[in-house]
Formats: C-alpha cells, sequence, structure tokens
C-alpha cells in the first residue's frame, strides 16, 4: 500500500457549470455505470446535460473549445446529491477535473472526492457566481486553490475557500486515501469488534457462526 | 447528560482518531451489490488484501437483474458481466451470496432486515446512499463509495466525521390515505433536500411510535433525499417483535441478552441533539413532488408553487424543473396525465405496501394506455405475497406483476421509462432521467397513490379514486395485518 501525495494547490483553468441540487444521476447516469471498472467513464460525465438522444452536442461549458483542459468545475449549492456512487467523482476526475468550487456539497459526494484526491473547496454562493462569471469570461485564466491558507485566487482577485478541517488536513498530508492508515490498526479494531454487545451471536468473538 | 443512539453506537465502535482527525469506526455489517462493488474488489486484489471480515460481509444481486425472466446469461451482456464479478469475487473471499435463483436474492434493503442481519445498535454500511434504510431498526446505517467498500471489506472500518443529530420529533395521528411515504416527503419538502446536511436524523413520536418496521424503513429510507446520510428510529417492543425468528437473529439465551443490549442503546430520555424539529402529523396530506428533486413536493389538493411561494435562492432549480417536468406554476397536479405506475424499490416493496395496494384495487381497472408494474422487494415479498393471492388481484386490476428487483427506480435494467413519459412512482428520486430516459419524468408518491394514478390515468387523490375503501374513517395504516 501506499500514501497519496500532499495536494497543498489545485492550480487550473475554470469551467462554469450553474445550477443548484446538481445530483449524481446528472453527473453519471446510471445507465453508464454497467461496468467493472471506471476506466471510461470521463467521456459520460453530465453525459445528458451535454447530448441530445440523437448524440448531437447541446453546446454545454465542458465541451466549449475554451475550456478544453479546464480542472475546476464552479458550481452551485448541496452539488452532488443523491447516491453514494463513487461513479460520480470518478466520472469527474477521468474527465480531468481535480477540484470543484461550490457553495455546498452534498455529504457522501464530498467524502468521496476527498478519497480520489479531488478537492471540494466550498466559496460563498455570491463568489461561486463571480469565480463562475470570471472563468466564463475569461477562459484561459488560471485559478489557484490554496489548500493550506483557504483561498482560490484568479489574477489579482481572491475569495475565502473553506475545506472541513479533516479535509484539510487529510490533503496537506497525503492521506486523502486512509486505507493504509486504517489497515494498521487491525489488533484494535478486533478488540473493538470483540467487546461489541452483538460479538457473541455474530461471530465477532470468534466463534463460528453459521452463515448463508 | 443522556446519549442519543447515534452516539451510543458511534463510541462503541470507535477504534482510535486518525492523525487528520476524523474517527476510524467499525462496521458490524456490511452489505454489498453489484454495482458499487467490482472495483473495490479489484483495489482489493491489487493490493494483495484478502477480506477481513467476510463472516459480517452479505453480497446479493438487485439493480441490473431483469423482473421478467431468470435466464443466464443476461441479454444485457455487460450487465452479465457484472453479476459474473460479482459470484467470482464473493465466492473467491468466502463471502455469503444470495444471488439469482436463491430464494434470498432481493433488494438489498430489503433482504437485510427480513433475513434478520440488520439488528439495532450495528454499524451498517453498503455501496447505496439508501442504506439509511436499515436506521429503522436503531441501527447506524449509512451509503459509501466504492473506495469505502473497498476500506471495509480490507479492515472492516471507515475514517469518519461524526454527525450532528437532529432529533425529527413526529406526533399525532395520520389521516386517512395518508402513509409514512407522504410523512417523508413532507418531512423533505420540510427541511429541505439539503437541509439534513451534516446531520442523522433521528425520527421519534407518538407517530413514529405507532409505525410498523415496514413504514419505519420508509421513513429511513428517504433520509438521504433530506441530505441526512443516517436515518434512525430508536428500537422498540415492535422492533423486537419484527426480529424475533429470522434466520440470522439470535435465539435462546443470547436473544435475551440482545434485547438487553437493544434496549440499553436508545437514546437517553434526556438525550442531547444538536437540533429538534417538530412535525404535526394531522397537517399531513397525500404528498406528491411536482419537480426534479424530492424536497419539490406538495399535497395533492394543493398548487403547484409559483414564483412568489420560492425563495430567491431556489428560483433557479423551480424554473428548471417546471421547464423539465412540462407543469404550470399555480396549477394543480392532480389531472397530469401518466403513462407509467410504477409500484416497488426499496423505498416501497415490502409485503405491507403491496397488501395495502391490493386492498384498494380490487375491483378497479388500470386506464388503457398505462403500464403499471408492481416490482416486488424480494423473493420473500414475492412468495408470501403470491401464498396470499395478491398477484392475482394486481393482474385483475390490470397491473403487471414482476420478479424483484431495483427495476424502474434507476433503471438499470431493461425496466425504463421511454422518451418523456411520465411515470407515477413509488420509488425515491425524481432527479432528471433517473428512471432510464433522459426525457423521463418522475413523480414521487406513495403506493396506494401510484395505484390511484394507474386507474386514474393520471395523477390522483387516492381519496377519491378509493372513496369506497379508503373514505373517512376507513383504517389506513400501512403496517402489518
Amino acid at each position: 500500500m501506499k500514501l497519496g501525495q500532499p495536494i497543498p494547490t489545485v492550480v487550473g483553468r475554470g469551467v462554469f457549470v450553474p445550477g443548484d441540487d446538481i445530483d449524481t444521476d446528472r453527473i453519471i447516469p446510471a445507465r453508464f455505470m454497467k461496468c467493472v471498472t471506471f476506466d471510461g467513464l470521463g467521456a459520460y460525465a453530465f453525459h445528458d446535460e451535454r447530448f441530445r438522444e440523437d448524440g448531437s452536442s447541446k453546446g454545454h461549458p465542458l465541451d466549449a473549445a475554451a475550456h478544453a483542459g479546464a480542472s475546476v468545475l464552479v458550481s452551485g449549492r448541496n452539488f452532488g446529491c443523491g447516491s453514494s456512487r463513487e461513479h460520480a467523482p470518478q466520472a469527474l476526475y477521468r474527465f480531468g477535473l481535480r477540484a470543484v468550487l461550490a457553495p455546498s456539497f452534498a455529504e457522501i459526494f464530498a467524502g468521496n472526492c476527498t478519497t480520489l484526491g479531488i478537492v471540494c473547496g466550498v466559496v460563498g454562493a455570491d463568489d461561486a457566481d463571480a469565480i463562475g462569471a470570471a472563468v466564463t469570461a475569461e477562459p484561459g485564466a488560471v485559478l489557484t486553490l490554496d489548500v493550506a491558507g483557504g483561498r482560490v485566487a484568479l489574477g489579482d482577485r481572491n475569495w475565502p475557500m473553506a475545506l472541513p478541517a479533516s479535509t484539510r488536513e487529510a490533503l496537506l498530508s497525503g492521506r486523502w486515501d486512509p486505507l493504509q492508515e486504517l489497515a494498521e490498526q487491525a489488533a484494535a479494531v478486533s478488540r473493538v469488534a470483540r467487546a461489541l454487545p452483538y460479538a457473541a451471536w455474530t461471530g465477532l468473538d470468534g466463534a463460528e457462526v453459521s452463515r448463508g | 447528560m443522556g446519549r442519543s443512539l447515534y452516539r451510543k453506537v458511534w463510541d462503541a465502535h470507535t477504534v482510535t482518531t486518525l492523525a487528520d482527525g476524523r474517527t476510524q469506526l467499525f462496521i458490524g455489517l456490511h452489505l454489498v451489490h453489484e454495482v458499487t462493488s467490482p472495483q473495490a474488489f479489484a483495489a482489493l486484489d491489487e493490493l494483495g488484501l484478502a477480506v477481513a471480515y467476510p463472516q459480517r460481509t452479505f453480497a446479493t444481486v438487485d439493480h441490473i437483474v431483469p423482473t421478467d425472466t431468470l435466464a443466464r446469461p443476461l441479454a444485457d451482456s455487460l450487465a452479465e458481466g457484472m453479476l459474473a464479478a460479482l459470484e467470482a469475487n464473493t465466492a473467491r473471499h468466502g463471502i455469503a451470496y444470495f444471488g439469482v435463483g436463491d430464494a434470498r436474492q432481493g433488494i438489498v434493503h430489503v433482504i437485510g432486515p427480513e433475513l434478520g442481519l440488520t439488528q439495532p445498535g450495528m454499524t451498517i454500511c453498503c455501496g447505496d446512499s439508501h442504506t439509511s434504510t436499515h436506521g429503522a431498526f436503531g441501527a447506524l446505517a449509512f451509503g459509501i463509495g466504492t473506495s469505502q467498500v473497498r476500506d471495509v471489506l480490507a479492515t472492516q472500518t471507515l475514517a469518519l466525521e461524526p454527525l450532528k443529530v437532529r432529533r425529527v420529533q413526529i406526533d399525532g395521528a395520520l389521516g386517512a390515505g395518508v402513509y409514512a411515504k407522504d410523512v417523508i416527503l413532507h418531512v423533505i419538502r420540510t427541511l429541505g433536500v439539503k437541509g439534513g446536511v451534516g446531520f442523522a436524523y433521528e425520527f421519534a413520536g407518538s407517530t413514529v411510535d405507532a409505525m410498523s418496521m415496514e413504514e419505519r424503513m420508509t421513513l429511513c429510507n428517504m433520509s438521504i433525499e433530506g441530505g441526512a446520510r443516517v436515518g434512525y428510529c430508536n428500537p422498540d417492543a415492535t422492533t423486537f417483535a419484527w426480529l424475533r425468528g429470522r434466520a440470522h437473529a439470535p435465539t435462546g439465551t443470547a436473544w435475551d441478552a440482545a434485547v438487553g443490549a437493544w434496549e440499553a442503546v436508545a437514546s437517553d430520555a434526556d438525550a442531547v441533539y444538536d437540533d429538534v424539529v417538530h412535525v404535526d402529523a394531522a397537517a399531513i396530506r397525500p404528498t406528491v413532488t411536482w419537480g426534479i428533486n424530492p424536497g419539490q413536493a406538495m399535497g395533492i389538493d394543493e398548487a403547484i408553487p409559483t414564483a412568489s411561494d420560492v425563495p430567491a435562492s431556489e428560483r433557479g432549480t423551480w424554473q428548471d424543473a417546471l421547464d423539465y417536468m412540462g407543469v404550470t406554476a399555480g396549477a394543480p397536479i392532480a389531472g397530469t396525465r401518466v403513462d407509467v405506475a410504477f409500484i416497488g424499490s426499496c423505498t416501497n416493496s415490502r409485503l405491507s405496501d403491496l397488501r395495502e395496494v391490493a386492498r384498494h384495487v380490487q375491483g378497479h381497472k388500470v386506464r388503457d394506455g398505462v403500464t403499471a408494474l408492481v416490482v416486488p422487494g424480494s423473493w420473500d415479498v414475492a412468495r408470501q405475497a403470491e401464498a396470499e393471492g395478491l398477484p392475482a388481484i394486481f393482474e385483475a386490476a390490470g397491473f403487471q406483476w414482476r420478479q424483484p428487483g431495483c427495476s424502474m427506480c434507476l433503471a438499470m435494467n431493461p425496466d425504463k421509462l421511454v422518451g418523456d413519459q411520465l411515470c407515477a412512482s413509488s420509488s425515491n428520486r425524481n432527479f432528471k432521467g433517473r428512471q432510464g430516459s433522459a426525457r423521463g419524468r418522475t413523480v414521487l408518491m406513495s403506493p396506494v397513490m401510484v395505484a390511484a394514478a394507474a386507474i386514474a390515468g393520471e395523477v390522483a387523490d387516492a381519496r377519491s379514486v378509493f372513496a369506497g375503501s379508503l373514505g373517512d374513517g376507513a383504517s389506513t395504516r400501512g403496517g402489518e395485518a
């Protein structure tokens, strides 16, 4: 197992997808989850917002030539609500996005992002609109998300950006994927399991319980 | 100072505090299905890790199974590939698997409780946001992403931040034709789709106390639609009676010890909450959605909100919803033409749901042009319904009786809307494109309201359509007989 790399900053061009309550079905429609790997999901990010049923483009910002290669998505409140499907952040990551800026995030979505090293920066609702307008007007301008300092900068403008304390720490220390740390505690895990009230009748106390 | 159930269960399962400040939490039960697990198993294999606690891991297949045939290979080769992956992964890691053809197969959130795997005081995870359903039993149950499925497989633990706890105190009697589904739609409408972010919802009060386990499951199921990752009810005599005798429930002296432990895990009378809200059950009407998220809901006899009814911050979503749904602000939702009626999903596919629908549809007929499906939540539900003769009642009324699965809730199997069809649905999400067509439209409601819509051919008040069986004074509880 390996630790991730620290993520002190995300530097890249932005793309604005306005709207509140953008749900995970919109980010990746369920029919594209019929897969056993996440490879290739990037092509289907926001699929039904981007393409008509005949496959023609609706002219979505993600498909605008000026925004090609953008790595910071700017959006509205409660971004990522709905399903726990990691396919949603995986699709965004594989599309090339490394951060999302929004006034608020759905909880499971934000946790899934952190585990992948995607930064979910919380900005004010007016600031999200301002950043969105700025990157739309100047698609070539580069945003700098300062994880440690809690700011987003674009040229000479900057805005506050909040992250939960543990998320900030995880990103800065490179511990955003917690598996190794969790695995190191196997002995303590076993002690907790054996002490649970239901250990006796579920086999957690070491006794065999018939299953299935 | 007393503790809430949430706090007690959290504390009992805490392993340590991690370097970034998160808590490492032990997971007592891990449920696995075909959609969110293959990449987790692949990651495990890549890292050369074993499943740490296979005896606490149980798998089934539900999202992609057809509801009209069990024939293998599945006609959809991608679905077949997912099914084959789950079969191989569970066999290789020694995980109990309730697969196609197994009498225990069904929607993961229906079979967990049904088999007695779901118990009070447990931490329960599944790669599915409707895992909150299991909170009905006084478990701390929540959905996780695939990387977290990997973490639980490898370590039986997760790195988590604790939630705040909001007590949702619901008191009073429900009116005729008002069900647990209406209660939760009303709660989400009131508190908002993001009102629960950062919270666990403790559902309490006389209305909840009077609910059957199946009603409590419907309530907790949709917590996540209000933003709350966890929803739960405190365990009580109703809970214990439901669990007794189930396949994985404790027996003999272990049963007595279990009941003692389960009683002790309930929130203390003087428990401290981060927030308390009160809901008057008598004020809840049969509730339906009109928009593109579950908070865009209304009483069946109300008008679709106009701009002045909506806060400025929500007007963008309001306009988007009107455009997408093709409905008119200020107009009633009743009378909106329905193409498809779907009774099923982890929200409302249990025996009591089917019994209640069957009681009302006798003597009625689904309107010509409406496709109406009844999809039981599990083979156990299907068998019991068959033993009671319910399928014959549904079929006589013009409903198709299908085989268990998630079906048209998210349309990962062949059951899908076409074009801009409108579906009266007992499921949990009315997001754009949710039911398999990018332009498909969903109106969420209780199973009895879905049946009323199927019969009327339009969104309708079940209290009128079923005036004979659902009139004032008629018993309307959705609970077990």
